[in-house]
């Protein structure tokens, strides 16, 4: 529904009802509120020979006006509230078991990307090293070990509608599923500097037969990048789900 | 301003001050009046600045790489640095300014009825460091390597460090600037709660005060309570920058993540510290132009002390997608949605004082109507971003930046416009020309529409900010949203150019204005009570007010005039 | 501009207006130096090897400045006593045995901070040392500047003028000997 933004992963359709539920529940109220607003307006305007009414706020025919919406905006809030937490816990706190990993790093300013190989784990000789495009199979379901080498940068992907920002010394691990091929962008989504405004990449979201194929051409052929291994990856308590 | 030695030949005995000279008059003074024009009329030449600013990187935003007229090419060096201070600048050098201490400074003692602050002298200093962070600010943007552009919000290791930033100097002036305007405000804010609370008139309660100040009062304690901790941040952030130490570098046993939440644990009281003043200009402005008393006005004060104690409990809502720990996100999603209560109530209140009113459509109504009317979207979208899931998404996009400016124009633009056109009869002895000023609202209410809704579709298609050139992202450069870069920009012009129509009628009517008498709208309140504009103390020593009643007894049953001043006895 | 405004004469809320700046103005410092030591602690909990660090400090220099400081605050309140029995001169002596006491405790201070230097451990030497030098210097300023004005107050309490400042003086020396209290045992003690 987001206009023209495709959804391309397995919670983004959810993070779009949350969106289209709060506006249900606060577009209510907003319409309500200028309505009543601008009627006010119109029907108390000043005319000549009609004085304004002593009006203290105490009477209860009045006061109900107020009460009553103001009980029922409460229980928005917490339909609201109970919506947001559950995606929430969905796209951040439970973590499904991994088909596959990835290591993300940012650094000023460019993503790089270590893929696993054929042999399906991360962190082996034949992994696949690329700077700028992230390739994934769709329908996999992945964590990512999200890295900085100098400042913070976030890794956001608007067609997942997942964001999270890397932060030097931290491995922060999170997840995903594609469920739609195409090229896509990656953005950085906090400022690192003067090429904050050109750190993006691409993600190439493909068949799983397409994407192993592609792996299995490169494993190990691409020459890991010798700075990528420094990082200190020890993630503080609580900073990793 | 001719008008003032005329003032000042009123004056009473007790001062005893006899004509001063120009520097003394102006510059060196301690007059609450004096100092809050100081205040204003710097916030004003800073909002010009931040005005410009914006105009320079709208307009690289919607034609990338042009030469912008007045002033060339926007590098993307430049272009971070320009939003940096673009942000500062509007928060810390307009709102806080214009609306807290300007405000505040000129209302609190008249609306108290005394003829000064407890310390005047105090108060003096407080602008003169602030005059003195003003500079270190604009000299930070000449600095060499270029100003700081890490973003108002500073983050580090960026902020931290000179080789990220590449702005040694600008970062250390930077911080510097708004350390000392922190302070400034201190010293401020301690004389407008002392003020309020131990120098009010004879007879005048704790329920008898304004709204506007007791606002300003607990805008001001807000702020005290919560800006400690960024104080010591700043230091430690200094201190990172120039001595070397290991606050906030994580390969020496520091955490930037700290930054974040001392930074935010102030920067959300901080949006209500400059939303609640406004919120008050709008109650002065709204009963005596319904000519209503306002609707439940004890109820209207806890729901201020409400969403005062509950800001300290949401800053977390910032960091959602920072690296916290995500079941603390639970938490603050919970308290964010939850301030939606207060400031709910608050809103209906303002609404239903409208009913049975008899409303006139003068041109500061006109703005505290539109204060209104547009902050309900900026609260509103505000839920969309406490909504912890939503805001995965959300976050660091233009509909945050579309969510922040829907608060903050209405609060630092329209509540001060509102304001400054509601005393400036006061404050200058003048009326201001009401043609000019409907002319001046229309252009700048329509036009501040189209720059902002746009942004909301474009963060919601995942436009980030902070970036100053969006064909470098193949999904982001598609025409459409291009164009929506466009009509906003173009609407900037279009407001921008109606500035000079307020401009001009500011200036003109503080010379040639129709003169005002006392209480040229009929007001309750005390200020209206003295000489416009009010002589050196305020009132002769011996005529000092006293209160017989609440602030706004309008259309009280058994009278033939329609208002009540305070001051009037029974 | 000596003519006091009519603003200071009155007290709506029954105090007077110096004491309940004062308090204020305590508000704000308790929030500033409660952001350092928070950040601290929370630092210093989740890293187990300051402890090493902060055995290099000086508990015995940290013990002896608390006791000074006690004994200085002490001295305040017999200053507030005295001025409240109108006795500016003897409230004014006891101020300067005050802000003797506060020299003492920069001198044990400068001591103790060159020694450290000394052995190699700067303000550079990574976090702990970081918030050790930064919450103890900006205590230290504190100290500093509540000396200036105390020597202020003294001078007018000596003529027995304004003997309120007296108390209000005193109300702040005692937060900063509170401050110390606090400072004490998480910098020096907690090895
Ligand atoms: C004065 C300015 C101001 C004000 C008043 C507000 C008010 C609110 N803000 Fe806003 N906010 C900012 C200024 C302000 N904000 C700024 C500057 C930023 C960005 C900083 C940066 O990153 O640079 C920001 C960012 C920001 C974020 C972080 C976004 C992100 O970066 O990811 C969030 C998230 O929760 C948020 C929430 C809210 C909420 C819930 C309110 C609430 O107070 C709003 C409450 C009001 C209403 C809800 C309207 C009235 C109610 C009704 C009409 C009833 C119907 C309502 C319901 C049924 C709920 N704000
Ligand atoms: C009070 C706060 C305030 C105000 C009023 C404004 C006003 C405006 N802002 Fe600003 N803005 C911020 C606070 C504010 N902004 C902040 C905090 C940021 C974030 C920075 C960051 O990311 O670090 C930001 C960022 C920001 C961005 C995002 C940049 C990016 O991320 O790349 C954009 C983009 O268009 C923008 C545009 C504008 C525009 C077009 C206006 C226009 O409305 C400006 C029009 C100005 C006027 C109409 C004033 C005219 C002056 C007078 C009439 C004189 C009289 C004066 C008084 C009455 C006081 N702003
Ligand atoms: Cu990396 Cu912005
Ligand atoms: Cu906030």
């Amino acid at each position: 529904m987001i206009l023209n933004l495709p959804s391309a992963s397995t919670f983004a359709g959810d993070v779009d009802s949350l969106f289209m539920l709060v506006t249900w529940l606060v577009g209510v109220w907003f319409f309500a509120t200028q309505a009543m607003f601008f009627w006010l307006l119109w029907r108390f305007r000043h005319r000549p020979g009609v004085p304004s009414q002593y009006v203290t706020g105490k009477e209860p025919h009045l006061k109900r006006w107020i009460n009553i919406p103001h009980a029922l905006v409460l229980v928005c809030d917490v339909v609201i509230i109970v919506a947001a937490i559950r995606v929430w816990s969905q796209v951040k706190q439970t973590l499904p078991p991994p088909d596959d990993t990835i290591r993300v790093v940012g650094q000023q300013w460019a993503w790089t990307f270590q893929h696993s190989g054929p042999d399906k784990a991360i962190d082996t000789a034949d992994d696949v090293w690329t700077s700028d495009t992230l390739f994934v199979a769709e329908g996999r379901t992945y964590h990512f070990l999200l890295e900085s080498k100098d400042v913070l940068h976030s890794f956001f992907v608007p067609v997942f509608r997942l964001k999270q920002d890397a932060i030097p010394g931290r491995r922060i691990t999170g997840w995903f599923k594609a469920t739609k091929t195409g090229t896509y962008d990656i953005l950085c989504a906090e400022i690192c500097g003067i090429g904050h405004g050109i750190m993006g990449g691409r993600i190439v979201i493909r068949t799983p037969e397409e994407h192993d194929s592609w792996v299995n051409q490169h494993g190990g052929a691409v020459e890991p990048e010798a700075a990528v291994t420094d990082t200190t990856a020890t993630a503080s308590a609580g900073a990793t789900n | 301003m001719a008008h003032h030695a005329h003032a000042a030949a009123h004056g009473d005995g007790h001062h005893g001050h006899a004509e001063q000279n120009w520097f003394l008059k102006y510059f060196w003074s301690t007059d609450h009046k004096i100092i809050a024009f100081q205040y204003m009329f710097t916030g004003m030449a800073m909002a010009l600045i931040g005005a410009f600013m914006s105009y320079v990187f709208r307009m690289q935003l919607a034609y990338p790489g042009m030469s912008v007229p007045f002033f060339g090419h926007v590098s993307p060096d430049v272009y971070n640095a320009l939003i940096t201070n673009h942000g500062s600048i509007m928060i810390f050098w307009v709102a806080m300014p214009v609306l807290i201490a300007g405000f505040g400074n000129y209302l609190i003692p008249l609306m108290c009825g005394v003829d000064d602050m407890v310390f005047p002298r105090l108060n003096r200093l407080s602008y003169q460091l602030f005059l003195i962070s003003t500079i270190v600010l604009i000299a930070s943007l000449f600095a060499p390597g270029g100003g700081f552009g890490g973003a108002w919000t500073a983050y580090p290791p960026l902020s931290s460090t000179a080789k990220y930033s590449l702005t040694p100097m600008g970062s250390t002036l930077w911080v510097l600037a708004v350390a000392l305007e922190f302070v400034a405000f201190l010293l401020g804010g301690i004389n407008f709660i002392v003020t309020a609370m131990n120098a009010r008139a004879p007879g005048m309660k704790a329920f008898d005060v304004p709204l506007v100040v007791w606002m300003i009062v607990v805008a001001s304690l807000l702020f005290m309570a919560s800006v400690g901790p960024l104080i010591a941040g700043a230091v430690m952030l200094l201190f990172d920058q120039n001595l070397g130490t290991a606050f906030y570098d994580p390969k020496r046993g520091g955490d930037p993540i700290l930054w974040q939440h001392l930074f935010w644990f102030f920067g959300h009281p901080e949006v209500y510290v400059v939303l609640l003043p406004a919120m008050g200009i709008v109650a002065e402005v709204m009963t005596v132009f319904a000519r209503k008393k306002l609707f439940a006005y004890k109820t209207v004060l806890y729901t201020v002390i409400a969403t005062g104690v509950l800001s300290f409990f949401v800053w977390a809502h910032h960091q959602f997608v920072a690296g916290i720990d995500p079941r603390m996100a639970n938490v603050f999603t919970v308290t964010t949605v939850l301030i939606s209560i207060p400031i709910a109530e608050m809103c209906f209140l303002y609404i239903a004082t409208l009913y049975g009113g008899s409303i006139r459509f003068t041109v500061p109504m006109l703005w505290a109507l539109a204060f209104m009317a547009e902050f309900l979207i900026g609260g509103v979208t505000g839920i969309y971003l406490g909504a912890s899931g939503y805001d995965i998404h959300a976050h660091d996009t233009y509909f945050v930046v579309a969510h922040f400016h829907y608060t903050f124009y209405p609060i630092a633009i329209i509540g001060t416009v509102a304001g400054i056109t509601y005393w400036f009869p006061k404050m200058f002895g003048r009326m201001m020309d009401e043609r000019l000023g409907k002319i001046h609202f229309w252009g700048s209410i329509i036009p501040f529409n189209f720059i902002f809704i746009p942004m909301f579709f474009l963060g919601m298609n995942g436009e980030h900010r902070r970036i100053y050139d969006f064909t470098n992202f193949p999904d982001l450069a598609v025409p459409w949203m291009q164009n929506l870069r466009i009509v906003s920009t173009v609407s900037l012009v279009v407001m921008l150019l109606f500035q000079f129509v307020f401009l001009f009628n500011f200036v003109w009517s503080m010379f040639r204005g129709k003169k005002a008498d006392k209480n040229p709208w009929n007001a309750n309140t005390l200020e209206w009570t003295a000489d416009s504009p009010p002589p050196h103390g305020n009132w002769p020593a011996d005529q000092m007010p006293e209160v017989f009643r609440g602030p706004y007894e309008y259309a009280t049953p058994g009278r033939d005039k329609d208002y009540w001043p305070q001051n009037e006895r029974a | 501009m000596s003519t006091k405004t009519i603003a200071t004469q009155r007290a709506s809320m029954n105090m007077p207006t110096g004491r309940l700046a004062v308090w204020w103005v305590l508000m704000s410092e308790v929030v500033i130096f409660g952001g350092v030591l928070v950040s601290y602690l929370l630092h210093r909990l989740s890293h187990a090897e300051w402890a090493a660090q902060a055995a290099h400090t000086n508990t015995w220099a940290g013990a002896f400045n608390t006791l000074v400081l006690l004994t200085s605050s002490l001295c305040a309140v017999l200053a507030h006593a005295a001025a409240s029995k109108g006795n500016g001169p003897k409230a004014a002596r006891l101020l300067w045995l005050t802000i003797l006491g506060g020299f003492i405790f920069l001198v044990v201070k400068t001591f103790e901070w060159s020694h450290e230097i000394h052995l190699g451990f700067t303000l550079q030497s990574g976090g702990f040392w970081s918030y050790y030098y930064t919450a103890a210097g900006l205590h230290a300023f504190h100290v500093i500047a509540g000396m200036c004005i105390m020597a202020w107050v003294a001078a007018s309490a000596a003529k027995n003028q304004d003997l309120h400042r007296v108390e209000n003086i005193g109300i702040y020396w005692h937060f900063v000997d509170l401050v110390w209290i606090f400072l004490f045992p998480l910098l020096y003690i907690a090895k």
